[in-house]
């Protein structure tokens, strides 16, 4: 093949004829066709990880499922990005990160702007069927303008990966493994001691949940603003529009 | 070193054999080693200098024999003569009885019985008959001529069509066909490619890797060199958890003193073929032996498995193409090469060719290593090499594949040992380990215990297996406690099914094989734990 | 001259950060040398400290928040000191068959440890490892390095017993 002529890829999703080039996702050819698979972990601009497992899609004909931020489409197939079987799935993964932490969102500075809750409410999860873990977390509010409060942390890595990627800080990263994993500042410090962190805040604005806030905030006024991203990631491309 | 120079040295070392009476061989593996082993061979040196005898007497320390449950063993050859239990006053005697043309019946293990008898050993031909640390007793049994052989008289193309014909397949577990394997990363264009051995053997009851590593570890070495000719790579890894230190010391002077002889390094053998190796340690994460965590781990990250495609063998480490396979897949090759393809296929079931390595632990009479031929039924292997179960107490259940495989009950002894029948049971082949379970054992806490193990070792990265685990632990626990409600049972099998279909890599996919397994086939315990009186608790509110 | 080629001093005038530095310079101060380099920090000083990984971020140009993930992130490294003496439990299926369940409950009752903990004097440290790969001789245990197996569940606590008092 001619590096000059791109591959074009025709498949389905949903039933609906689509295509896609070479280095196109499955889900960003669904969201050029207006189709929304819900995703938690993936952001625009930030490098898709597929570990949520939300955005799963099946493959038809198959009994296989890809997560659809990374994986790419083959020619002819047929993407099913809806079926009783994916609600099923989704709601018990979102039950499985309500049960993972405290959500509490009555108390919450996010509530109404939550992702994890906006998920719930679109998946129609009402009850959480597993047992609440009630770990117990102390909130970090060294930092003068923010606040950090793991209890509401569904640990999707955005924060770390805008902070290495966008701002190239790498301020932030996971430590321990497991159900123990936790984000950490620096060598798990206090956030306001930091030597690394430029109080730039991105990593408040990327978060999905409350768990990353402005201080100061009172119960459903932490509303993210994200328009930041996309524009950063087309200059630090060199790119002009 | 030319193949001359190779053949000449074996011929000397079959010289300097024979000038012995009596070689007498010490397991120095790390089970044996836990007794002292190495005093043994001290104690007999120190009596055969006092008496003279250097010339007569050679005292060697080899790898691992097999039969660790008589450790340690103290084999006298070339009678073929072993002992079992050992101590340094035993093997002084020892000696002195085959000195006095006397060789003491005592202690003497039968060499006759099946434990024996029904093996084939082709990756362990030489463990337990080697010094592991000296590469000239490798090559004196024919040690790297097969990568002479490959490098000197082959094309890669051929050396990957041998292994296709072979029908090998991958030896870690999956049993991915490895020739399969090997052609995708040779076409993968590319200057710098990788060979990675997989040694993070982190199945709890598995040791075949670390005995053939122990034992033999130039086996692997070549094993590499002729996988890095073949796909056109130039720099290996040896990836070892940090728990087999003695694994690691022998791999590390293998490499040195195959290095010395010109056997690995630059333009070996004269020809234009570089491969170089080096040693990375594991450091205690189970997740590191699934092939793309174990790349982040050798890169210096944490050992969170990678996406998959890319496969390694289009970017792998460091970006670049990489074959990764296992300590035993790579034992095996030297065989496949110098014998041919068809040779290694004559042994074995349709899909699943050669022998396996398999570490028989547990409520077994015989625990030790064996080798034998795929489609062996899982009842001559328990029964007649394991010698059944001990203390007159019942077989229950075997359990292969460590915590992603699964618990295999009484019916279904007669299925033979292959990749396909196992995994239709339920269960796999894994790595090789194979746990006896006896009837003093719940099946639950054997479950639980798996989940534990998947709980602490998941890496946390995808939400079904970083709280899949959890949940499910804390489930097997309402029913170990007797508390367990209809309900969980259902979430139990629900979650087992999201982990299964839903988690990131292999191991969070596998993790529920356990609980699945043994559901399958001891349902009623699970069900006399369960409680039906007790009323569902109310349903919590977001 | 840039910043990241600065020469970084090690924390103390100790001889074993001269050890480390082979280490990281064998791998040219490659940033994926980081676990190797903690290998080498924890067989010499026995643990890993604030003041290790502090010298290692800086040293190999690795985020402070990475080094303290990538270390956190594996068993074998621990942050704080273990005990005068040390008992290693193997937890490995063949071990559990044959029951390290019950030492583990024996610790807790006779020592008042739980897996990973030190006595408050410094005296004891218990660890569990997740397979030695001694399973031919389980149920394990490792007493100070010795690899002691074979035992039933009753003579490993004795076992334990008679090696916890050989040191007063």
């Amino acid at each position: 093949m001619s590096p000059t002529t791109p591959l074009i890829k025709t498949f389905t999703i949903d039933g609906k004829p689509v295509s896609a080039t070479e280095d196109e996702t499955i889900l960003d050819v669904a969201r050029q066709n207006g189709i929304d698979i819900p995703t938690l972990c993936n952001l625009e601009g930030l490098t898709p990880t597929g570990q949520c497992r939300l955005c799963m899609v099946e493959i038809g004909g198959t009994n296989r499922m890809v997560p659809s931020c990374v994986a790419k489409p083959d020619e002819g197939m047929e993407i099913v990005t809806d079926s009783e079987r994916l609600l099923k799935y989704r709601r018990m993964i979102v039950e499985l990160l309500f049960s993972e932490r405290n959500h509490i969102c009555a108390v919450c500075v996010t509530n109404g702007h939550c992702e994890l809750q906006a998920m719930a409410q679109r998946l129609g999860v009402d009850h959480i069927r597993y047992g609440y873990l009630h770990p117990r977390f102390r909130l970090d509010g060294s930092h003068p303008r923010y606040e950090v409060d793991h209890n509401r942390c569904i640990l999707c890595g955005r924060c770390v990966r805008v902070c290495d990627e966008i701002e190239g800080a790498h301020t932030r990263d996971l430590r321990n493994r497991g159900i123990k994993t936790l984000v950490i500042t620096d060598f798990d410090g206090r956030w306001g001691e930091s030597a690394t962190c430029t109080n730039c805040g991105k990593c408040v604005h990327v978060c999905p949940t409350g768990a990353l806030a402005e201080k100061g905030k009172s119960v459903a006024e932490m509303a993210k603003q994200r328009h930041f991203l996309p524009y950063l990631v087309m200059r630090r491309k060199g790119l002009k529009k | 070193m030319t193949n001359e120079e190779l053949i000449a040295l074996a011929a000397q070392e079959a010289e300097d054999a024979k000038k012995y009476r009596y070689c007498l061989d010490i397991c120095t593996g790390t089970g044996c080693m836990s007794s002292c082993s190495d005093a043994i061979a001290t104690a007999i040196e120190a009596e055969v200098r006092e008496r003279g005898l250097q010339n007569e007497i050679k005292v060697k320390q080899v790898g691992c024999m097999g039969l660790c449950a008589s450790g340690p063993i103290l084999s006298v050859q070339p009678l073929g003569l072993l002992y079992r239990e050992m101590t340094p006053e035993e093997g002084v005697a020892v000696l002195v009885s085959l000195l006095d043309e006397k060789p003491q019946v005592e202690k003497r293990i039968d060499t006759l019985q099946p434990f024996f008898s029904r093996q084939e050993r082709n990756v362990l031909e030489n463990t337990g008959v080697i010094d592991p640390e000296r590469v000239n007793d490798y090559i004196a049994v024919g040690g790297y001529t097969a990568l002479i052989k490959a490098i000197t008289e082959m094309t890669s193309a051929e050396v990957v069509q041998e292994v296709l014909h072979s029908g090998l397949r991958g030896r870690g577990g999956a049993g991915y066909p490895t020739g399969l394997k090997w052609s995708t990363v040779a076409k993968v264009p590319g200057e710098l490619k990788y060979v990675v051995c997989n040694a993070d053997e982190g199945d709890p009851g598995a040791f075949m890797d670390r005995s053939v590593l122990e034992s033999d570890p130039h086996r692997v070495l070549e094993g590499m060199a002729i996988a890095a000719f073949a796909v056109g790579a130039s720099q290996g890894y040896v990836y070892v958890r940090a728990e087999y230190p003695l694994a690691i010391k022998r791999v590390k002077s293998a490499i040195k003193a195959a290095e010395k002889m010109g056997l690995i390094g630059q333009a070996i053998c004269g020809t234009p073929f570089n491969f170089r190796v080096e040693v990375r340690l594991g450091a205690g994460a189970f997740v590191c032996g699934e092939e793309t965590a174990l790349l982040n781990s050798i890169e210096g990250n944490r050992g969170m498995p990678r996406l998959r495609p890319p496969y390694p063998a289009q970017s792998g480490l460091f970006g670049k193409p990489t074959l990764v396979n296992n300590v035993e897949t790579f034992a095996n090759i030297p065989g496949i090469i110098n014998n041919g393809g068809a040779w290694f296929a004559r042994i074995g079931t349709e899909k699943s060719k050669g022998t396996k390595v398999f570490a028989l632990t547990g409520k077994i009479t015989n625990t030790g290593l064996i080798e034998v031929p795929m489609g062996i039924t899982l009842r001559e292997i328990i029964y007649d090499i394991g010698g059944g179960i001990p203390n007159g107490r019942k077989f229950k259940a075997v359990q292969t594949g460590g915590p992603s495989g699964g618990c295999i009950p009484a019916e279904h002894l007669d299925t033979p040992v292959d990749y396909e029948s196992l995994k239709n049971l339920g269960s796999m082949m894994g790595s090789g380990g194979m746990v006896v379970i006896d009837d003093s054992s719940n099946m639950i806490d054997m479950a639980r215990f798996f989940m534990e193990f998947s709980m602490e070792e998941s890496c946390g990265k995808c939400a079904p297996c970083r709280v899949g685990t959890v949940q499910l632990y804390n489930l097997l626990g309402k029913f170990q406690a007797g508390i367990a409600t209809e309900e969980d049972l259902t979430t139990l099998e629900e979650l087992c099914d999201l982990m299964r279909n839903t988690s990131l890599c292999g191991l969070g996919q596998a993790a529920p094989n356990p609980i699945l397994s043994t559901l399958r086939y001891f349902r009623h315990e699970y069900l006399e734990k369960i409680q039906p009186s007790v009323a569902a608790p109310p349903e919590e509110a977001l | 001259m840039l910043i990241t080629n600065r020469k970084i001093a090690p924390p103390a005038d100790d001889k074993r950060w001269k050890i480390v530095d082979v280490t990281m310079r064998k791998q040219g101060y490659s940033p994926t040398a980081l676990i190797e380099t903690l290998h080498t920090i924890q067989e010499s000083f026995g643990h890993v400290s604030g003041e290790a990984l502090e010298y290692v971020a800086n040293s190999l140009n690795v985020p402070p928040s990475k080094v303290f993930g990538v270390a956190t992130f594996y068993n074998l490294f621990n942050m704080i000191p273990l005990g005068e003496h040390v008992i290693s439990l193997c937890t490995g299926t063949a071990c559990y068959v044959k029951g390290a369940g019950e030492v583990v409950e024996f610790m807790r009752e006779e020592y008042g440890l739980e897996m990973g903990q030190t006595t408050p004097d410094g005296k004891l440290s218990f660890v569990v490892a997740r397979c030695v790969g001694a399973c031919g001789l389980a149920p394990v245990m490792i007493l100070d390095g010795k690899v002691v197996g074979r035992l039933s569940p009753d003579q490993m606590k004795t076992r334990i017993r008679e090696w916890m008092s050989h040191d007063e």
